[in-house]
This record gives structure tokens, C-alpha cells and sequence, in this order.
């Protein structure tokens, strides 16, 4: 496989923005189909309640309102709700579509009314009669799991849903030998994903052709296909799902929702397009949440600080029901519990419990953000019990960059790595000497300054394919069309990350094309070969190999004819700027014209197939494992408790990268995230089981003034999992950002005595503190 | 009630309920989906658009209330395929990823650069307090925005 240049590795605008920036892009709600029907939801409104009558007649009379569904109307034609990772020995409720009988978090979906408009469906949706019977709602997770806690699904017999255990090595001796065992109780808070555009469905049937069509604000089309076809009993061949312009999605759009299949099996119903946009209000209750762990992590250690052992207890938040991947969450954090270091025992020991909340799912990093934040805080404690210096202890567990490929304990075998090379950069752009002098001349003046230093692993690209439900692979079609123009199918479904451009430069350097003669096209299952979608940093490193592959199979059929065609040995030809050159008399030929005689066939050898068209599924030998080194100078204002960030110093190695303003972008963003649930973020429910932040009013989501100016830079170690080198960077900032952030918001208040402190560093917490 | 104003130059009268929102109309009625909706609480500032030459969130306003006025949706920035500067730095900058605060964020900045042609990097942050962005980590936005008032700045020292 060769490559040129020109686009690759080079800052490249995107091709997505000209209509993006012209508001000119389509996402679900943009796509206007005549006679559309508006869908509402009613919601519940207990976190825990029996559902005695639900009393629909007036709603039915109301003005505009053209049907109205209960769970009733839809048992046993709509199937449940479903989740692809749940273990044989879990216990599991059934979901479904629309609640039967009883609610068990705040927004269930109780009853959807069709009508005309949705003020009409709105108005509608008021007069609907629910007779509830409201139980004791069960919220604390510690609470959740003890014998005497209310239970919420009666058919389970406890809130318990899955104990499950992991790691590897002998605990107990590495425990036994330690000098010093370190522990920290920590809560990883509820988050709420909030992707600027909300979920939305168009659904359209067409009767006589028996075609079902669907657009979804989605991460994954074709796995939804496959899932809705199941729970709708269509033919998967005669199911269409479309992922237009998709607003964001952070994991929360990697789910198969109630709406999806509902408003499928409504436009069956009635014959006619309807459509259902989320609110802001629904998306922050009954679209999926992140993180919601709370645990303790143990750590045994050598008094000059070399690890020994970890163990984590811990007890998981599923919320009510399981959506598409939630048991799994924690099953990432234990195999990230390594983090960076050399661990020669490792154990993880999940609870993981039903609460009357929504469920948890994947959000930005996925379970890993949690491991990093764990073993990163208990880092930096070992560090303090030993009187050492935080880097130091860092420094002095990191596996060797020859010493990879790297098993660890908690059962993965990283790809490729110099951690040291990233904390080292990190340290110098930053100039941690002087940071440390300026902190301690700050101290001196009674100023609360802290340095965080982070240095994390993730992983990303999962594969190969036994490691995920789905299959981890993903697939390319590349066609190199008649006129030269190359059209290539992706398999992944990009929603801000930018590959319709990135793509187009891999594919343009490998043809030696102009990149904006590729067109990159995602999304839409009838025109796309199977994929699995855009999740977990894998679109470019499988996605983006599957291009590279497929495209390599053309310039391999192109040469072949060319070769024919300049009636010379297939051998004696090289590829260079989009022609093949090397036949006699200085003859050559572009791609352009052998795409040309490729489909006119006039003149092809005997057994060559017509067309120049490739596609490949790439099937990854392992995940990739992508690292950094994150550094925050913090601030806390003593008269508010505020957190100012002085400085953001981050150091990402995410392998080759195939478009670095791309990059940015997505660390960028990143950080951010992994800030927001530092300082600001959470999804709190009262005891009622109330969504306390159920609008953008209550719920902390920073604005531009709260967050700084981040310093980038990177090392670049390539990964040997795919050609490209390229590991995926769309949660790394996520994820070195949390801790590095907590660690130097505590270590500002260390002064104080602070040992650790839960997250949200919001500025009361920390006044609070402070005043006691 | 019946309501006429004009957006990006184009007349629309309609007979509308008193309760429907300048949102709605600019969408539904108009057909404009380039204004986006984010929330309907005037939050997240997707809805962001120029109403007699200020930017204000079409959430928060009824239709009825922009009887007579004077709209400018993110479709009208541009003029003969020439891109706004505005949109032309976020091009450039790297300013988007999803693209759905996007528009929003675009006619804020064309708000505030009405009225400080030259702000500073923290008046640009304060001045975007009311559009949120979960994609970018706001710095690029920030940069567009700077790019986008450099631009109008040589552009009317050029005019001059
Ligand atoms: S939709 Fe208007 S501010 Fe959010
Ligand atoms: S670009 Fe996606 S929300 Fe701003």
C-alpha cells in the first residue's frame, strides 16, 4: 500500500462545512416528506409506580389527533427493547416500547399520540388520563444493592443485576507483600450526554413495495436495521434506515431507543410519514446517561513505589432497564485498570445494580474515562503517602517502549507505546520545574494553586470481532466511476468527526485524485454496504483501514488493465500521481482513462471482471491503545470556591495522524467533556427519583468563558494493528482530561488537608470545604 | 392573526396562532431548517438568528411578535455563493464539527461583531454565553470569530 503526501498529514479544511455553515445540511427534522404526521410522547412522571388505567378517549377526541397508542395497543407486535451485551446469568426485565403495567424511572415512555402538528399532539398528550400508583423509588446505588432495598422489577427478586469479576494475577500475595496499601473511595457521577442536536425519527411506509423507511438521528444504521427489522417483524432487505446530518451523538446515539421502533411501526399502521423530534427536556431524561459508578480502589506498593496490585470494588448504577450496551460499561473499565502502569495483580469486582433512574450507557470514553480517573487519583495518593513526587511514581511503573506488545493483568495486550516520550513533552511545554517554584511562591501567598498532571491509555478501535456484540469489523466500497470521479461507501457513520473529509484524503492520495473528486458517502443502508457504525475512536483506525484496503484492490485492478492496455508486463508499471508510467515508448495512462475502458470493456484481458469497483471488511487482529499526557494548573478562588484553569497542557499520541486540524478539533472537544465533569456536570435525582437537572437551566453544561485555552502537541507512535498506523482519538481528551483537572484542583487544596475530594469540583462544594 | 415580515429579504405573510414560535414559523412555515432548535427554553442559543439587525434566540419569541420585522436566518448570509466572513472563518478555523450549534453560533458572532468590531479573546467567550457548542471545547470558535472580524476589518479598510 503507498501513499502520497499531498493531503495526508496535512491540516485540511473539512468538505462536510460549506453546507453546514449555510444551514444547508439536512439532519432528521430538516427533511420535510408530504403529509407528515407529528408524534408525541407522554412521559412518566414517578421514578417508581403501577400503572392502574390509562384512560385515552378525550386525548382521542381532541382537535388534529389521528391515533393514540398505550402499551397495550402494542404488546406483542412491538418486540422489547433490546440489549446486545448482557452476560447468559444476568437478570434482566423486559423493556418495552411503551410501559405495561408499570413505570420504573422518570420519562418512561407511557403513551404516543398522532396528530396533525405537535402543538396539536402536545395539546393532546394532556388530556391523556394515567391512574399511577406511586412505590417507593430506589436511588442510592449502595442502597440499591442491600437485601432490604424495595425491589423494582418483583419478576427478578432483587435490584441486583449482574455480579461480575475480572482481572487476573495473585491478588491476595501482591496485597500481602505490599509496604503500604493506598485506598480511595471514589463516585463517578451521572452524567447526562447532551449532543446539541436531540434524538429524531421520520418514519415512512410504503405498502405496496412493503418498504419501511426510517431516519434516525443515529450512530449506528445498520445495526439499528438489523435490531428494528427484528422488532418490527419487517424484512431486513425491505427496512431502510437513514442517518442524515446527525447533531452530535457521543455515545448516546449508539442505541436502539423506543421512539425507533415505535414510529416504524406507526407509519405501518396509519400508511402515512411520521416524525418525532425529542425535546430538550426528553433527551435529558430518557436518552441515555454516562458513568454512575461508585467504587473503591486499593492499591499495594513497594515503599520506593513500584505497584504491586489494584482492586476495585464496585458498585455499577444500570438505571431501570437495559439499553443497548449498558452492562458492559464497567466490563471497559476493568480492562483499562492497568492504566499505564506495570500492575502484576489486578481484580475488579462489579456490582452492578437497578435504580429508578435512566439507564446508563456509553458515554464519550465508555467506561474508561472511569478507570483512568480511578487509577490516576489513586496515583497521585500513593505519591502523597510515599512522599513522592507524582511524576516520579509515573515515571517509574510505565512499561518500556521495547516491552511492547504489553500484557497486563487486567487481561488486554497493548499495541505500541513511550509514555515516558509524552509525560516527558508534556512536562517540557508546561515547564513543570517552574510550575512546581511558581506554586510554591503562589502558597507562600496564601494563593490555593495545584498541579495535575494525567498520563493515560485508552482503547479504542475494538476488535477483533469476538471482543464486541456486534463484530468489531468494519467495511469500504470504493468505485472508481466511468468518468474518473471516485465514490467511496463507508461502513462507519460520521456525525461531526469529519471523515467524509479524511477519507477523501486517503483515498485521494492513494489514486493520486483530487480529493474533491471523492465523494464520501455514510449513512443510509440501502446505499452502503453492512457497517457497524461510528463509536469508540474506531472510524478512521477500521473505517478509515477498510478505505485504504479497498482502494489499494483498485490501483491492483487498474494496473492489470493498463497494463493490457500499454501492451506491456504488469510488473514493469509504478503507480505515481494518479497514472501508471513505465511502458514502453513513454506511454502511460491515468486512472481516469483506465476507469473509462474498465466499464467500456472493449478491450479487456479474458478472465478480467468489468467495472473498478472494490470493497473490503477489515477485521482488526487487536484494539489499539492510544496515550498521553495531560498537565492543568488550577486555581481555587478562596473567597468562592471557584476552580480557574491557569493553564492546559495536553500531549496526545493517537499514531499517525491522517489530518492533525482534525485531531485537535476532537481533543478539543474532548477535554472539554472530561472538564465539564471536573468542575460542572451531573445528573442529579432526588430521593423521589426526580430528575432535579432535567433542562439546559439546571444542568452545568460549560459555556465558552468557563473553559481555557487548551496547548496541544502530540508524539506520534504508530500502531501495527492497521496500515494506516492511526489509533483513534475521539475520547482521548475525555479521558486525560478529568483527572488531570481533579489532581490539580486537589493538589491546590492540599494546604488545606484536602485529600480527595468527589467530583463535580463545583464552587460551592469546594467553599464548603474550605469553610469547615 | 395575520403577521408579514420579511426574511432574508423575502416577504411572508401568514395567519398564524398567537402561540406558535418565531422558531416554528421560520422552519415549519418559511421552510428554513438552517435555524435549529436546540431546546426551546432559550438555553442552548441553536436557534440564533438576526432580527432587526439583532441576534436574538427565535425560541423565545412568538411569531406574532415579529410582525413587521426585519429577520436574517443563517440561509441569508451569504451573498452570490460568497460566504460571510463569519462563515468563512469557521470554515477555516475548524470552527464545527456536528454543525448544529453552528448557525446559531454564526449569527451570534454576527451580533457581536456588529457591536465590537474588535473584541477581545474574552469578550468573544462572554459574548457566545448564550449558544453552546458540546463538540469543539469553544477555541476554535473563538479563532473563527477573531478570523471573521480581521476579515470584515480588512475587507472595509479595502472599501475605504
Ligand atoms: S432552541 Fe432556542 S435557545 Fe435553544
Ligand atoms: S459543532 Fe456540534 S454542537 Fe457545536
Amino acid at each position: 500500500m503507498s501513499f502520497l503526501a499531498k493531503y495526508i498529514g496535512q491540516k485540511v479544511k473539512r468538505t462536510e462545512d460549506p453546507r453546514l455553515v449555510q444551514g444547508i445540511g439536512h439532519y432528521v427534522d430538516d427533511i420535510e416528506l408530504a403529509g407528515t404526521l407529528s408524534v408525541v410522547i407522554l412521559r412518566s412522571p414517578y421514578a417508581h409506580a403501577k400503572i392502574n388505567s390509562i384512560n385515552v378517549d378525550a386525548a382521542k377526541k381532541a382537535p388534529g389527533v389521528v391515533a393514540v397508542y398505550t402499551g397495550k395497543d402494542i404488546e406483542g407486535k412491538v418486540g422489547l427493547i433490546p440489549c446486545a451485551a448482557a452476560a447468559p446469568d444476568m437478570k434482566k426485565p423486559d423493556y418495552p416500547a411503551l410501559a405495561l403495567g408499570k413505570v420504573a424511572y422518570v420519562g418512561q415512555p407511557v403513551a404516543a399520540v398522532v396528530a396533525s402538528d405537535k402543538y396539536k399532539a402536545r395539546d393532546a398528550v394532556d388530556l391523556i388520563e394515567v391512574d399511577y400508583e406511586p412505590l417507593e423509588a430506589v436511588t442510592d446505588i449502595e442502597a440499591a444493592a442491600r437485601p432490604d432495598s424495595p425491589v423494582i422489577h418483583e419478576e427478578l427478586g432483587t435490584n441486583v443485576g449482574w455480579l461480575y469479576q475480572a482481572g487476573s494475577g495473585d491478588i491476595d500475595a501482591a496485597f500481602a507483600q505490599a509496604d503500604k496499601v493506598v485506598s480511595l473511595k471514589l463516585v463517578h457521577q451521572r452524567l447526562i450526554p447532551t449532543a446539541m442536536e436531540p434524538r429524531g425519527v421520520l418514519a415512512q411506509y410504503f405498502p405496496g413495495e412493503k418498504q419501511l423507511n426510517v431516519w434516525s438521528s443515529t450512530q449506528i444504521p445498520h445495526l439499528l436495521r438489523t435490531t428494528l427489522a427484528a422488532m418490527l417483524g419487517v424484512p431486513e432487505n425491505r427496512l431502510r434506515v437513514i442517518a442524515p446530518e446527525v447533531g452530535g451523538g457521543f455515545g448516546s446515539k449508539l442505541n436502539v431507543y423506543a421512539e425507533e421502533a415505535l414510529l416504524g411501526w406507526i407509519a405501518m399502521q396509519l400508511g402515512r410519514p411520521v416524525k418525532w423530534i425529542e425535546t430538550r427536556r426528553e433527551n435529558m431524561m430518557a436518552t441515555i446517561h454516562g458513568r454512575g459508578q461508585t467504587g473503591t480502589v486499593e492499591v499495594a506498593v513497594k515503599n520506593d513505589g513500584t505497584l504491586l496490585g489494584l482492586r476495585y470494588n464496585v458498585i455499577y448504577d444500570l438505571g431501570a432497564y437495559l439499553q443497548l450496551l449498558t452492562p458492559a460499561i464497567p466490563t471497559l473499565t476493568g480492562l483499562m485498570l492497568s492504566g499505564c502502569y506495570k500492575i502484576p495483580a489486578i481484580q475488579l469486582n462489579c456490582t452492578q445494580v437497578y435504580t429508578n433512574k435512566m439507564a446508563t450507557d456509553a458515554y464519550r470514553g465508555a467506561g474508561r474515562p472511569e478507570a483512568t480517573y480511578l487509577v490516576e487519583r489513586v496515583m497521585n495518593r500513593v505519591a502523597d503517602e510515599l512522599g513522592m513526587d507524582p511524576v516520579e511514581l509515573r515515571r517509574k511503573n510505565f512499561p518500556k517502549p521495547e516491552e511492547f506488545p504489553f500484557a497486563t493483568a487486567a487481561g488486554l495486550v497493548y499495541d505500541t507505546g513511550d509514555y515516558a516520550k509524552a509525560l516527558n513533552k508534556a512536562l517540557e511545554i508546561a515547564d513543570y520545574k517552574k510550575l512546581r517554584d511558581e506554586q510554591a511562591k503562589a502558597r507562600a501567598e496564601g494563593r490555593l494553586v495545584g498541579v495535575g498532571v494525567s498520563t493515560y491509555v485508552e482503547i479504542c478501535a475494538v476488535g477483533p470481532s469476538v471482543m464486541l456484540p456486534s463484530g468489531g469489523w468494519d467495511s469500504a466500497t470504493v468505485r472508481v466511476e466511468p468518468s474518473g470521479k471516485v465514490t467511496v461507501l463507508t461502513g462507519v457513520s460520521p456525525h461531526g468527526q469529519g471523515e467524509e473529509t479524511a477519507f477523501a484524503q486517503i483515498v485521494g492520495d492513494m489514486l493520486g485524485v483530487d480529493m474533491n473528486d471523492v465523494l464520501v458517502v455514510h449513512g443510509d443502508t440501502d446505499r452502503v454496504q453492512y457497517g457497524i457504525g461510528t463509536f469508540g475512536s474506531r472510524g478512521l483506525a477500521i473505517g478509515g483501514t477498510a478505505v485504504a484496503v479497498a482502494t489499494d484492490k483498485i490501483v491492483g485492478k487498474a494496473k492489470r488493465l493498463a497494463a493490457h492496455m500499454l501492451q506491456t508486463d504488469e510488473n514493469s508499471l509504478t503507480f505515481e500521481n494518479g497514472k501508471f508510467v513505465g511502458a514502453p515508448d513513454d506511454k502511460s495512462m491515468t486512472i481516469q482513462e483506465v476507469a473509462f475502458h474498465a466499464y467500456q470493456a472493449h478491450n479487456i484481458p479474458p478472465d478480467f471482471e468489468p467495472g473498478l469497483v472494490a470493497s473490503y471488511f477489515f477485521e482488526p487482529k487487536n484494539c489499539t491503545f492510544p496515550f498521553g499526557a495531560h498537565i492543568c494548573v488550577a486555581e481555587v478562588d478562596k473567597e468562592t470556591g471557584e476552580v480557574k484553569i491557569l493553564r492546559y497542557v495536553a500531549v496526545d499520541d493517537c499514531g499517525k495522524q491522517i489530518n492533525p486540524l482534525l485531531v485537535a478539533g476532537q481533543v478539543h472537544g474532548g477535554i472539554a467533556q472530561g472538564m465539564a465533569q471536573a468542575l460542572f456536570e451531573e445528573a442529579v435525582y432526588d430521593e423521589n427519583g426526580q430528575l432535579l437537572t432535567g433542562e439546559l437551566m439546571d444542568y452545568a453544561f460549560p459555556k465558552a468563558h468557563q473553559l481555557p485555552r487548551y496547548e496541544l502537541d502530540h508524539t506520534e507512535t504508530p500502531t501495527d494493528v492497521n496500515p494506516l498506523g492511526a489509533k483513534g482519538v475521539g475520547e482521548a481528551g475525555t479521558i486525560g482530561s478529568t483527572p488531570a483537572v481533579a489532581n490539580a484542583v486537589i493538589d491546590a487544596l492540599a494546604p488545606l488537608g484536602v485529600k480527595h475530594v468527589d467530583l463535580p469540583l463545583r464552587p460551592e462544594k469546594l467553599w464548603r470545604l474550605m469553610n469547615n | 392573526m395575520k403577521i408579514n415580515l420579511s426574511i432574508n429579504g423575502q416577504k411572508h405573510e401568514a395567519d398564524v396562532e398567537p402561540r406558535l414560535l418565531l422558531v416554528h414559523f421560520i422552519r415549519d412555515l418559511a421552510g428554513l431548517t438552517g435555524t435549529h432548535v436546540g431546546c426551546e427554553t432559550s438555553i442552548c442559543g441553536a436557534c440564533t438568528i438576526l432580527m432587526n439587525g439583532k441576534a436574538v434566540k427565535s425560541c423565545a419569541i412568538l411569531a406574532v411578535q415579529a410582525d413587521g420585522a426585519e429577520i436574517t436566518t443563517i440561509e441569508g448570509l451569504a451573498t452570490n455563493g460568497q460566504l460571510h466572513p463569519v462563515q468563512e472563518g469557521f470554515w477555516e478555523c475548524h470552527g464545527l464539527q456536528c454543525g448544529y450549534c453552528t448557525p446559531g453560533m454564526i449569527m451570534s458572532a454576527c451580533g457581536l461583531l456588529k457591536e465590537n468590531p474588535n473584541p477581545t479573546e474574552d469578550q468573544i467567550r462572554h459574548g457566545l454565553e448564550g449558544n453552546l457548542c458540546r463538540c469543539t471545547g469553544y477555541q476554535n470558535i473563538v479563532d473563527s470569530v477573531k478570523y471573521a472580524a480581521n476579515k470584515i476589518k480588512a475587507q472595509t479598510a479595502k472599501a475605504d
